[in-house]
């Protein structure tokens, strides 16, 4: 055991070899699947907060130009 | 290719594909693990410091493979606007990088108790060098813009323009002189070097390329997610 883990000598060359690649492959692992469940659990909250049906978009920029128009013309005509 | 362009199509796939590749990666990395360590020979040369080979050399195939495969999605994202493509190409770049990263330290442990040297400028070493950049500058580019799809757009370029790297770092020991050794393995005269090292060799770099895979497929599930999130709480802006 020991005469496999001193490698003839080149035990500090080929365990660092073997140790980043274990490490980057493995952290990067992690944070993949950290980031995955992260944005599962956001999109399942922003589902949740949807409402079931989504309103008829149509009415309501229609209901609010009529407001809007009449101040605007009253101001057009104060400044003329 | 267009067919797999709907995402519900391709998630579909990609969750049946899933368990098979994790299999497939775990496996294939332990049996090469086992046979990288404790079955195959020291080499008459270089001692025990063979061993890194089984690291370092599938490590350079993936970092050119997944490049390729970034240029690949690139275009595809340029001339046919695939959906999928951006996705890909975003996922795969930080694997790539890191693979790249890899050769480079892997090969600079071999290279201190081999050469004498942990570094020397010379066409290999030095394109290899280049191939890292570009996948940071990639990474960088794909997230620079407050509009995503210029990010987008120009990593996607400059993944195309870099390409042209790939043939360089692949004959580099060919066409200049160099302290690194010529290709032993992907030759047109077939394999050189010798069975009792190419089977590690070869099932690490089946291990290295499964594990791409599997991760690539999670990355790009994540980034599918992320778009669906904006999507969702944009237009929960819009209502409010």
């Amino acid at each position: 055991m020991e005469e496999f883990l001193n490698m003839g000598g080149y035990a500090v060359y080929v365990w660092p070899s073997y140790g980043l690649t274990a490490l980057f492959m493995i952290a990067l692992t992690l944070s993949s699947l950290h980031t995955l469940s992260k944005r599962k659990r956001q999109l399942a909250e922003l589902e949740a907060k949807r409402p079931p049906r989504r309103a008829p978009r149509t009415a309501q920029p229609q209901t609010a130009q009529p407001q809007t128009a009449p101040t605007q013309t009253a101001q057009e005509s104060s400044s003329s | 290719m267009h067919r797999f362009a709907n995402p519900a199509r391709f998630l579909r796939i990609a969750n049946a594909l899933l368990p098979w590749l994790t299999v497939g990666t775990v496996a294939c990395l332990g049996i090469g693990l086992y046979m990288a360590l404790f079955a195959s020979p020291p080499d008459y040369q270089q001692g025990e410091t063979v061993r890194i080979m089984y690291v370092h050399v599938p490590s350079a195939w993936m970092a050119l493979f997944i490049y390729v495969f970034i240029a690949i999605a690139s275009a595809c994202s340029l001339i046919w606007r695939h959906p999928l493509a951006d996705v890909a190409a975003k996922a795969a770049s930080p694997i790539g990088a890191g693979f790249a990263f890899l050769t480079l330290v892997t090969g600079s442990l071999w290279g201190e108790p081999m050469w004498g040297t942990w570094w020397v400028w010379d066409a290999r070493l030095t394109s290899m060098l280049v191939l890292f950049f570009l996948y940071l500058g990639h990474m960088a580019l794909m997230g620079a813009f407050e509009e995503q799809s210029r990010g987008y757009r120009a990593a996607a370029v400059l993944a195309l323009v870099g390409v042209i790297n790939i043939p360089i770092i692949k004959f580099s020991v060919d066409w200049w002189s160099t302290l690194h050794q010529p290709a032993s393995v992907i030759r047109l005269d077939g394999p050189t070097i010798d069975p009792s090292m190419l089977w590690p060799l070869l099932i690490m770099g089946l291990g290295f390329k499964l594990f791409f895979a599997t991760l690539l497929i999670v990355r790009m599930k994540s980034e599918l997610m992320a778009a669906r999130v904006r999507a969702l709480s944009l237009a929960q802006l819009r209502n409010a």
